[in-house]
This record gives structure tokens, sequence and C-alpha cells, in this order.
């Protein structure tokens, strides 16, 4: 029994392992198998045609794209602020407390949620109807949370002594974050940052009633207008549509984009981990 | 005018001084009615047992408590006669003139070149002297020889005592009038604690230094002037061999004869 122990502790953890490898393996497989015949230039750089049976999805690859690239602008810069203002300035009181315990909630409420507060706020209480710019700034919203609590984290595991290491030579608390603890930080905040814009691009919820249509005719991408996206797109094809059997592998190639989209972005922060990882 | 003699006379003599202070980390009373003088380019030891207060009192100097909401200081902390905490100086002016060395070397994540030139750049000494301070703040570290040709590599490649050296010349660089140094080598094998210590001897000439450090032998090698603290209070100060030879206090003499620690 004492020799059979140590087996079967590793035998369950490499069955987890297995079992999340497998599963990765075989839905990528399958996105790919029956993606891939769909994929070509035209696919990609060319308008929906009869109804969607034909043609490409770029609209919704430029709708994607310029949604994540909003939803960055709104939620990065924000998010990275105000984590380092709870994690570097803020004193520890009841109040920074419930301010951190309401952020931690907030990244537990259910995307569609956020999808009707954005209706109601941005959509008609701030007049910018359904467009680009509503479900941009809905879906920013949605990424704040995450962005704060995973800056948060990467901003705690720097120790004291290198903030230290800057006071001492007479940088002002200031001149410390910004020229010490972030560079420090950086690959973790990118991951949390690259992980959160990976998910907020994938979601269909909130722009649903913010901004996303069904088809639109010129990919131009106007801040005002409704626009197209990879997710919602693949969405009608797969349940709305008229003829599903006929658009399936349509959808098939839509998910791989969708997929080769969130790599792309995925990619970008490896590259930064890797230089800096280098540097140091 | 027989006030203002003493005060100059005082002067001569004293670089850096706490008048009665007492510190509070919360309502937990850390530093007891601290009095103690240090003398200009002399090398003074504090030591005491884990939790006396030296690291407090050291970090009370150079005002690294100012971050910490629940610390709580009386009493002067005083350079050259100015009280570093009475709203004359700021907080980074007085980091500029005194200077600090930690425990752990704690080099910035960039390269060894960029570790010294940081300091100069947020001090705004003008780029064309950059070059030469780190040229000499790195020889006066005695590690030019080692590291002028790899002057671009991370500074987290070198080894523990290299690193805590080029810390030194970062604090060195600026020029400061007193370096604290929190047991510096507490984390280093013997031939770079050597190093290090030669290295504080000779930079006495040119500063006054104060330093915490657990190892009796330590004290008795570098230092001029010994302080032995015990629960937050200064028992007992003087000359090195005085103090480790002749202890007034008995409990002195059972610290350094290692019958407690």
């Amino acid at each position: 029994m004492k020799k059979l122990t140590p087996l079967i502790e590793w035998g369950t953890l490499l069955f987890c392992t297995g079992m999340v490898c497998f599963f990765l393996v075989v839905i990528l497989w399958d996105l790919i198998s029956k993606g891939a015949p769909s994929l070509s230039w035209e696919f990609v750089t060319s308008l929906p045609s009869e109804g969607m049976t034909k043609g490409g999805i770029l609209p919704a690859i430029i709708g994607t794209v310029l949604l994540t690239m909003i939803t960055a602008l709104v939620s990065v810069p924000f998010g990275i602020s105000c984590a380092i203002y709870l994690n570097e300035y803020a004193k520890d009181t009841w109040l920074t407390r419930l301010i951190r315990a309401s952020i931690r909630n907030l990244a537990g409420v259910p995307s569609i949620i956020y999808g009707l507060f954005g209706l109601a706020l941005f959509v008609q209480g701030l007049q910018m109807g359904t467009s680009l710019i509503s479900a941009g700034l809905t879906l920013g919203l949605l990424s704040l949370p995450y962005v704060i609590i995973t800056t948060e984290e990467a901003l705690r595991r720097i120790p004291a002594s290198t903030r230290e290491a800057a006071l001492a030579i007479g940088a002002t608390q200031f001149e410390s974050i910004r020229d010490v603890v972030l560079p420090s930080a950086l690959p973790g905040i990118l991951t949390g940052v690259v992980l959160t814009l990976s998910r907020a691009a994938g979601e269909t919820a909130p722009i649903l009633f913010t901004g996303v249509a069904f088809y639109i005719n010129n990919p131009t991408g106007f801040l005002n207008q409704e626009f197209m996206s990879l997710p919602y797109h693949l969405y009608m094809l797969s349940t709305q549509h008229q003829a599903i059997e006929e658009v399936r592998p349509l959808a098939y190639g839509t998910a791989l984009v969708l997929i080769i989209v969130v790599f792309l972005l995925n990619l970008t922060a490896f590259y930064v981990r890797y230089k800096h990882s280098k540097d140091e | 005018m027989c006030g203002i003699n003493t005060v100059k006379m005082n002067n001569d003599l004293v670089k850096l001084s706490a008048e009665s202070v007492n510190l509070w980390f919360g309502s937990k009373q850390v530093l007891k009615n601290i009095n103690i003088d240090f003398a200009p380019n002399q090398v003074t030891a504090l030591i005491g047992p884990s939790g006396c207060g030296k690291s407090t009192l050291l970090r009370a100097f150079n005002r690294m408590h100012d971050l910490s909401p629940d610390a709580r200081i009386e009493g002067k902390l005083v350079l050259e006669g100015q009280d570093l905490y009475d709203g004359h100086f700021s907080a980074t002016q007085v980091r500029r003139r005194i200077g600090m060395v930690f425990q752990k070397a704690n080099p910035f994540p960039k390269s060894i070149y960029e570790n010294i030139n940081y300091g100069l750049k947020i001090n705004d000494i003008p780029k064309a002297e950059r070059k030469g301070i780190i040229e000499n703040a790195l020889k006066e570290s005695y590690i030019w020889d080692e590291l002028k040709t790899e002057l671009d590599k991370p500074a987290t490649r070198l080894s523990g005592g290299q690193q805590q050296r080029l810390c030194i010349a970062r604090a060195v660089a600026l020029r400061p009038e007193v370096i604290l140094m929190d047991e510096p080598c507490s984390a280093l094998d013997p031939l770079s604690t050597l190093k290090i210590e030669e290295l504080i001897v000779k930079l006495k000439k040119d500063y006054t230094i104060v330093i915490v450090t657990h190892n009796m032998q330590q004290a008795q090698r570098v230092a001029d002037k010994t302080v032995f603290m015990y629960l937050g209070e200064v028992i007992e100060e003087g000359e090195t061999k005085e103090l480790f030879n002749n202890p007034k206090n008995e409990l002195t003499g059972n610290y350094v004869k290692g019958r407690f620690g």
C-alpha cells in the first residue's frame, strides 16, 4: 500500500492534466478541421453576400477589432490607475476594503447584466444609440474589474524592497511607481489585460442590446454606427439563420477567425514578456 | 553668543543625532527616548537582539517610515543642526543627503549602468556629468574593474556580493553625507562580506556611516563606535573596543559575549 500511494497521487495528477489537454485538443481539432476549408483570402476580405450564405466576414472582423480596441482604451488606463491607487496610495480603511470588495463582486456580475446596464446608460440615458461606442463602453465597464484585480495582484508581488530602493535615492513615490514598480509588474499586468481583452472580444451578451447588428453593408466602423462582430455573427449563423446547414462551414470559419484574432492578441503579450525577461 | 558657539562646536563633532526620539507603530512603542550622536567620518555600529529597534531607528533617519501610516515619531532627528522632520526638508531631500543600503541587495531590474544613472536622472544631474559620476561611483565601490566591460548587462544577473556593492555605488553616486546600512552583509558569503567591510572602512574618509549588524565580529572589524540597543532603548554606547572589552552594563556584556541574542 505504501508503495502504491505515490503512484496513485502521480496518476491522479496526470489523469487530470491529460483530461484538460484532451478537451483542448478536441476543440481545436474540431474547429480547425471544419473551419479551415472555408478560410480563404476572400473570406476575410469581403462582405457577406446572398443572405450570408456566400462571401466573407470582413465587417465582423473589423467590428471585433475596433470593439476590442475601444474596450482596451476604456478599461486599461482607468483599470491600471485604479489598481495603482488602491495598492500604492490608499490607506487600509473600511472604505478601501469596501471598494475592493465591490470590485471583486463586479467581476462576478453576469455579462448580460452589463448589457442591460449599457442599454440603459449609454444607449438611452446618454443618447448614444445602439452603436460601436455604446458597446465598447459597455465592454470596457465589464473588463474594468478584471484589469483592476489582476493589476493589483501584479503590483502586490513587487517586494517592498524594490520600492524602497527607489525612495532611498530620492525618488518621489510617483517616480518610484512609474520608473521601477510598474516596469517590474508589467508582465503580470499585461497577462491580466490580454486575458481580459480576449474574454471581452468573445462576449456576445453585453453587445447584444448595445450596438451589434446582424448585417451591415459598409464596414467603415464609425463610432456612432451599428457594427458586426465575430461572436455575434457566429451565434446568428449557428442558431438563427434560415439555412443553418448550408452556412455551417461559414460558422466554423468564423469561429476559427475569432480564435486567431484572440491568439494574435496573446502573441503580443508573449512577445513583451519575452523581451522583458531578456532585459532582466 | 556663547550659545551659538556651543552649537557650532557641537556641529563639528556631531553629524547626525537623535534627540529624545520615541517611535510607535500603532499602539506599540518601538523606540523609547533615544539619544545618540553620530560623529562625522566615523563608522558607528548599531547592535542588539532582533526586535530591539535598531533597523527602525536607522530607517527613521532617512524618513523611510513616511509611507507607513501607523508610524508616529516624537522627538528630533537632526542632520547638521537641521531637524529632518520639521518641514524644512522634503523626504526626497533628506534621502538625497542620507543614503541607504538595505539588508537584501535590491538593484533595479535595469542594466548596471542604468541602476546608477537612474538616481542621477531623477535628481536632475546634467546628462554630460553622469558618465563620469557613474564611473567614479563604481570605482569608489571597487567593482569598476569587475564590471567595466559589462555595464549594459542586467544588474539582477550579478552575484549577491556584486549586487550589494552596486547598491553601495548607487548610494555613493549621489554624494550623500551619511550612508545608512541595514545589515548589508547578512545575505552574503564570507568573501563578499570581507570585500564590503573593506569598502565600508575606505568609505568613511568621505562619509558618515551608520551600520546595523548582527555580527559581533563585523562590528569590531569596521566600527569606530558601537551602540547597544535592547527593547527599544539605548543601553550603552562607546568606543567599539571599550564596549566589547569592558562593557559597563551587564546586558551589554551578556549580549556581546553571545549569552543571548
